[in-house]
């Protein structure tokens, strides 16, 4: 069983050498042992251009090969970024295909999503909106203060990431988050993505006794791509994007940070608890959507 | 049952003969104990297998509730442990004579309770495995390790008052008792370290004796207010408070005092010691109850009535539940039956007898450790974002039975560690005077009141 594993990790690192960004990749291995083999063969072509032959059964299927750094890496910020999240509230609907996106990616059960939805009311006279709660990577993060191993830690970059091969389970950050962005793992993660190496950037594989949260998905950017919820997004509710160079972007539209926070009153939530956020919220004015209980239901 | 005693074990006076023949004989009742809290020891070690084996999924606690009746049993033992402080610290320095005999009682629960605190949290970890972390990656920062370093300091300056109070006594009982077995012997030996009453050696411990006794003070404040920390360094409601210090300590004096009374009753019935723990100690515990219950009092009011009156948001909700809510209840009896009905029943001296004491003691601590309980649990389950989505477990808080039988077996943990301690020591002075050089001061006993 385990020496099994070891074969599919060696094999996934190869593959990570000779190719970085295909959904269909060839392994070294196979192409050895399909010499002797009368199976039925494909021709590929590898990312570097060579045509090559292999026996189909040894073709395997992959998911994205890019990982995240490993954890002392990962403590790391990506140099000259400060990143920064921006939520329209205006245009969310509940569609739910963030936390769905997300969910899959991190590898998550449906009860205890990294991302929330949440139905907020400001107050008695106004009507309620979606809110969309992920962490807020805050600037002075309650959660890395109190974290007595600094298995939570705050980087260069603006994130905040979990180190679960150094979290003691002590849940002092959950009790210190007031915006309750903490999971914890209860018991075992469930099935699958357990084979990878660990990076604190992907939150991969999950860990028994240890916290985990939002990343802000530092894999993907580190690629050029974006958090999984923002593409996932249908409406484009949320924008992402590098304080330092004053933008954000959806995926559709890309705009500067400074003006789009001007022009639509962006705001911070609780900004009085002084823990700086780095996710502003619009205010949910000028609806695209009226607000619906519907979806909600029809998932829980 | 004490069919041992008498053969061929000579005592020099009847008070030796009191305090030390327990030592020697082992009646049938001590070994059902001791192995009655065993069992309930075993039980819970078999619940923390089940835990360390699916994790904390086992408990009642989830992503909300994340800190359960681990965390507050902590906080209890804990408080448990400041009454060994009070006794050789407080009581001593401002020469209360009638507390000495009380002294090594509350030394010896002060260590007992700070050791099963230490193991009930590393229970109450994710992953105990990584418990080293906190010395081989500490961030001085966090209120953990400070509650780390003082935890530590508190039990070695326990251990070591504990230790220099019964050493002359170690050294009594290497040179008295001989119908023992031969482990036994080769124990007191060695833990007697060649004492030999020498000036010298008893001007050293005197001196030691004070300076712990003044350190022990500080240390004593700092570990509550420290673990209190825990919690007023977060924003949760009925924690984001600056009364919260005090308001520990203050509860941890009036809980250590009826564990006193609780202790001191059945010390003197099943050892019996009726002439050296008198109706008059009773009386004066009692006293002191009603002392420290009201100063606890004056805190509790202090840390309810801002946010009562103001009602402000979540800290309102927090407020709502505990006063009128699913935790009603509890408060209630907690407020009442636990602080308010003791220290008028007091104030009464037929009160302050051993048994109506002793009933009163049980209230009072009973109700320490559900104040802990609504400490702890229902500031959790008001965040300040709503909690939506999720399962119907993660809305409530249930504790399971792996956690009561874990808690209970950190009680039985401390009864044994105290019973095994008074086993192997006398739990009162011996010596009847005090071992001084300079000679103008009292005898160690205290005149029986009654």
């Amino acid at each position: 069983m385990s020496s099994k594993k070891i074969n599919c990790d060696s094999r996934r690192n190869f593959l990570k050498n000779i190719s970085t960004g295909g959904l269909l990749a060839v392994s070294g291995l196979s192409l050895l042992s399909c010499r002797n083999s009368s199976e039925e063969k494909t021709t590929l072509l590898t990312t570097d251009g060579k045509l090559v032959q292999v026996s189909k059964s040894e073709i395997e299927e992959m998911e994205h090969l890019h990982q995240g750094a490993p954890p002392k890496e990962a403590r790391e910020g990506i140099p000259g970024k400060k990143f920064v999240m921006v939520v329209d509230l205006s245009k969310c609907k509940n569609a739910r295909k963030c936390v769905e996106a997300c969910d899959t990616h991190h590898n998550l059960t449906p009860d205890r999503p990294y991302i929330k939805v949440l139905k907020m009311k400001d107050n008695e006279k106004s009507s309620p909106y979606w809110m969309v709660k992920p962490c807020f990577h805050c600037d002075n993060p309650p959660c890395v203060k109190v974290c007595p191993v600094g298995a939570t830690f705050k980087r260069s970059d603006g994130i905040v990431l979990v180190d679960n091969e150094r979290c003691i389970g002590c849940r002092f950050c959950m009790a210190a988050c007031p915006y309750s962005a903490r999971v914890f793992n209860w018991k075992a993660p469930p099935e699958g993505k357990l084979d990878l190496p660990y990076s604190p950037e992907t939150s991969l594989p999950s860990k028994i006794g240890t916290v985990a949260k939002c990343d802000f998905c530092p894999d993907m950017i580190r690629n050029g791509d974006l958090p999984h919820c923002v593409p996932a997004c249908p409406n484009g509710v949320i924008y992402f994007g590098n304080e330092l160079d004053d933008t954000v972007t959806n995926g559709e539209e890309t705009l500067r940070l400074s003006t789009l926070l001007k022009e639509k009153a962006g705001y911070r939530y609780m900004e009085e608890l002084g823990t700086k956020p780095r996710l502003y919220y619009l205010p949910p004015v000028d609806r695209m959507f009226p607000f619906e209980e519907t979806n909600q239901e029809s998932q829980s | 049952m004490k069919k041992e005693i008498g053969t061929g074990q000579a005592f020099k006076t009847t008070r030796e003969k009191d305090l030390l023949s327990h030592l020697i004989s082992t009646s049938s009742k001590y070994k059902l104990w001791i192995a009655f809290l065993l069992l309930i020891i075993l039980f819970g070690m078999f619940a923390y297998y089940r835990q360390v084996k699916y994790g904390l999924i086992v408990t009642g606690m989830r992503d909300f509730t994340s800190w359960g009746i681990y965390i507050s049993n902590f906080v209890f033992l804990v408080a448990i442990s400041l009454v060994g402080s009070l006794f050789s610290s407080i009581l001593k320095l401002n020469k209360n004579e009638w507390a000495k005999p009380l002294i090594r009682v509350s030394e010896i629960i002060a260590v007992a309770a700070i050791i099963c605190a230490s193991i009930i949290i590393i229970i109450d970890m994710g992953r105990p495995d990584r418990f080293f972390y906190v010395i081989t990656h500490f961030r001085i920062q966090s209120p953990i390790i400070w509650d780390v370093i003082i935890i530590s300091t508190y039990l070695v300056i326990s251990i070591l008052l504990l230790y220099i109070s019964i050493l002359p006594d170690i050294a009594l009982c290497r040179d008295r008792l001989t119908e023992i077995p031969n482990w036994k012997k080769r124990f007191y030996r060695i833990m007697a370290i060649n004492w030999v009453n020498h000036p010298k050696q008893v001007a050293i411990l005197q001196k030691v004796s004070k300076i712990l006794s003044v350190a022990v003070l500080p240390v004593a404040f700092a570990i509550h207010t420290v673990t209190s920390w825990l919690f007023a360094t977060t924003w949760r409601p009925g924690w984001d408070s600056t009364n919260l210090g005090p308001y520990f300590v203050s509860g941890a004096f009036m809980a250590g005092a009826a564990i006193i009374v609780i202790a001191m009753y059945f010390i003197r019935n099943q050892l019996k010691l009726k002439s050296y723990i008198t109706e008059g100690h009773f009386n004066n515990m009692g006293k002191l109850l009603v002392l420290l219950s009201l100063v606890y009092l004056y805190f509790n009011i202090n840390e309810y009535l801002g946010p009562a009156f103001k009602m402000v948001g979540v800290e309102g909700e927090h407020i709502t539940e505990l006063f009128a809510g699913k935790y009603s209840l509890l408060y209630w009896f907690v407020q009442l039956g636990g602080l308010v009905f003791p220290i008028i029943l007091l104030l009464f001296r037929k009160m302050r007898k051993p048994l109506p004491l002793l009933i009163i003691s049980f209230f009072v601590i009973l109700g320490a450790w559900v104040k802990r309980f609504l400490i702890v649990i229902p500031s959790l389950q008001h965040p300040y974002l709503p909690i939506q989505d999720v399962e119907e477990s993660y809305l409530h808080y249930v504790p399971t039975w792996e956690e009561w039988a874990i808690t209970l077996s950190s009680f039985a943990g401390l009864l044994l560690i105290v019973t095994i301690l008074i086993k192997l020591f006398p739990v009162l002075p011996v010596q009847e005077k005090e071992l001084v050089i300079n000679t103008d001061s009292n005898p160690l006993i205290i005149k029986n009141e009654s």
